[in-house]
């Protein structure tokens, strides 16, 4: 018989998520769970609408990631019209792609995972947020929101909105980049580039302080995947995908990603509305897999630009292999962050950015087309069907937190088990298991940002179902 | 054509006598919302947000189908109106689904704009939620019923602008709907030319551009307005 323990809400991941912890008789960890309860019917209600209009609607699937799905709706659209866009409207995408990138890390890390690793984990709550952490470290906070803010700018620059741009369009994109825009995301470089050695810097230190964590944070091996050139060098929205396994051998290469449906399976699982995806040559759960920023560094060669090279060689260090612990996506997030500045620096210098032939236009020449691009949090597939006349008759929507789902079960679990022992659940346990999740950088379809709050609940559930202990923290809750 | 002399909102002006209100008003420089009403075309009267008050009548009277009279006094901007206008623009707003957000013609829509400027910033009705489709059958043209205002502005346009009869209204009250020829596939249409200016005449994103993505939809309506005015005045006999 086990016992059911379920922490709920997790703050700080975007969107409301539970966790369930099942004990033996004795007390001990037999299984955790990461719930996601979130569910929103996107792939349902876009049925019967226009596919162009997909990359207006998608981008309202997440607060915190619209340009990945406004890119990877984009493609999709290109296949659907079966056209190969203008250069310019692809290094344009590109652009775009990589200050998504450097937003999207720059909150995950200096916003969200910060505070717990700079503060302590056992500093209070009310304190243990992105206001705690500007008191206490002024100076890498600023840089922090900064740096985000450089992400959002070229965002801006582009796509003319922060949140949700339906700049890119099936076919291309809808404008160029400006003379004014590109002095502007010039001007941010030094500053940029100057905060991510900081964070580098930073995070060497807390590979020395935290080597518990880095062995209990979802170090276990799995396979990784992600898109890489024809080189095998790290890629953001093209190359083909690549699977490696946890010795670091490349277990598969080159596979088009718009076939992912010949290699890749979704497994529904009955307590989540999430799909978990597998490699389907493995099967289930064997095939399981890992997206995301640990994924690409694991499945990429080489950088393709100096600076983040040379930190690639040092994280390749750090396994045997394929680093295999969760807890170093924050390791992999400032990397990129890195290779995406170097990027926008080369991308800048490109004449093409300016350029007026930035849309294809076709009919629709395909029944179906598939989307892909990496995403902050790992590879997005966007894949459509649709009538003769254009309208969506199926959707398929393939998510990075769908794909590292069993990941962060197995994550919850592994540090559940070093905490629980004997029903005693430890206050430290709490704090760790949200990081832990944390590490993933999952977006829950929804934006709630509980900054500052941590209500947490934890409940000791008996076998035959009644409530034996309910543990709550957190402000103002009961 | 002899003139006529009323007041509106307390301004006294003279019109045509085969003027409009919403004629005259315009003349004196006084705006009345509308949405049904299109220039270049005749008027219906469908949307009634054009109505006015008119002194010794207790009916309000829609300022686009209305004629002036001698000594008529009119007011465009009383509470009752402001009001009414507003109740109106809500219940467009709840009757179909619309949803600016995702919808081509956002920040380009009739209708947006007029419950912007209206102050319409909820609806106090209910959604009615219906299921209406998309016909996007057209090589060229899309068209979501969920968008449409039963304006007719596109049949007049089909019919009096292009003279080839392709839309019509079909069915009535929350039924109606706009219709290809004899109610179908618009692509299967045999009277359609293709011209695009029922496209350019809608208000909303009802019509489309096929292939439109988000706020894509901008209209060129004073197009339509021009060939009118070429037409009538015969300006392209040599
Ligand atoms: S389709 Fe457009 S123009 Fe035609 S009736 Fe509907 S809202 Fe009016
Ligand atoms: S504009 Fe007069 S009723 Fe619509």
């Amino acid at each position: 018989m086990s016992k059911r323990i379920v922490i709920d809400p997790v703050t700080r991941i975007e969107g409301h998520a539970k966790i369930s912890i099942f004990l033996d008789d004795a007390g001990n960890v037999l299984d955790a769970e990461f719930h996601v309860v979130e569910f929103r019917g996107f792939e349902k209600f876009c049925e019967g609408r226009p596919f162009s209009e997909m990359p207006g609607i998608t981008p309202r699937i997440c607060g915190i990631c619209p340009v990945s799905h406004l890119l990877a709706s984009a493609k999709a659209g290109d296949a659907i019209m079966a056209v190969k866009i203008p250069p310019a409207a692809d290094k344009l995408r590109r652009l775009m792609n990589l200050g998504q990138f450097i937003q999207s890390h720059a909150l995950s890390f200096f916003h969200l995972s910060a505070p717990d690793l700079l503060l302590g984990w056992d500093t209070p709550p009310p304190q243990r947020n992105v206001f705690g952490l500007i008191a206490s470290n002024t100076e890498l906070a600023r840089a922090g929101i900064r740096l985000r803010q450089f992400g959002q700018e070229i965002i801006e620059m582009l796509g003319g909105k922060k949140i949700h741009p339906a700049w890119a369009v099936p076919g291309g994109v809808r404008s160029a980049l400006t003379n004014e825009g590109r002095a502007g995301i010039r001007a941010w470089l030094p500053e940029v580039y100057a905060t991510s050695k900081i964070a580098l810097d930073l995070f060497n230190k807390i590979l020395e302080s935290h080597k518990r964590e880095i062995q209990i944070f979802g170090n276990f091996p799995s396979l990784f995947m992600g898109l890489v050139d024809a080189e095998g060098t790290w890629e953001h929205h093209g190359g083909k995908l690549r699977f490696v396994d946890s010795s670091g051998s490349v277990i598969a290469d080159q596979l088009d990603p718009q076939k992912y449906y010949e290699f890749i399976g979704e497994a529904v699982q009955k307590s989540s509305y999430l799909k978990s995806p597998y490699y389907s040559p493995l099967g289930f759960p064997d095939g399981m897999y890992r997206v995301g920023p640990l994924a690409r560094l694991n499945v990429s060669e080489q950088m393709g630009t100096p600076k983040a090279e040379a930190e690639l060689k040092k994280f390749k260090k750090l396994g045997r292999g394929a680093v295999s612990s969760s807890f170093l996506y924050h390791y992999a997030r400032l990397i990129e962050i890195l290779a995406s500045i170097e990027r926008v620096e080369a991308a800048l210098e490109d004449p093409e950015l300016f350029s007026e032939d930035l849309r294809a236009d076709a009919g629709i020449n395909s029944s179906r087309g598939v989307g892909v691009s990496e995403a902050p949090r790992g590879t997005l597939f966007h894949d459509y069907t649709v009538d003769r006349g254009g309208l969506l008759t199926k959707v398929n929507l393939i998510v990075a937190t769908g794909q590292n789902n069993l990941a962060m079960n197995q994550t919850v679990t592994q540090i559940a088990r070093y905490y629980i022992r004997n029903h005693d659940v430890p206050e430290p346990l709490l704090n760790r298991i949200e990081h832990g999740i944390r590490c993933y950088d999952p977006c829950l379809s929804c934006s709630t940002h509980a900054v500052g709050q941590m209500p947490l609940q934890v409940r000791l559930i008996a076998p035959d179902g009644a409530v034996l202990k309910i543990i709550n923290r957190g402000l103002g809750q009961s | 054509m002899a003139a006529k002399t009323l007041t509106i909102d307390g301004k006294q002006i003279s019109a045509d006598e085969c003027a409009t209100i919403l004629e005259a008003a315009a003349d004196a420089g006084i705006t009345i919302p509308t949405l049904c009403h299109l220039e270049g075309v005749y008027d219906v009267g469908a949307c009634r947000l054009c109505l006015v008050e008119v002194t010794g009548i207790s009916k309000l009277l829609p300022a686009c189908t209305t004629k002036v009279a001698e000594g008529m006094e009119i007011r465009t901007d009383t509470e009752r109106l402001i009001r009414y206008r507003r109740m109106t623009l809500e219940l467009l707003l709840a009757e179909r689904n619309h949803v600016c957000a995702v919808c081509v013609a956002n920040g380009h829509c009739e209708l947006q704009t007029l419950a912007f400027n209206q102050g319409v910033d909820h609806v106090r009705y209910e959604y009615c939620f219906p299921k209406w489709e998309v016909d996007n059958s057209h090589a060229l043209f899309g068209m979501d019923h969920n968008r449409c205002l039963l304006c007719t502005r596109c049949v007049r346009v089909c019919w009096h602008i292009e003279g080839a009869g392709t839309k019509n209204v079909s069915g009535r009250g929350a039924k109606a709907r706009i219709i290809s020829d004899l109610n179908q596939p618009w692509g299967t249409s045999d009277t359609c030319t293709k011209c695009g200016k029922c496209v350019m005449a809608c208000p909303t994103g009802a019509l489309f551009y096929k292939g439109s993505t988000n706020s894509e939809m901008e209209r060129d309506r004073d197009k339509l307005e021009f060939i009118v005015t070429a037409r009538e005045k015969k300006q392209w006999i040599a």
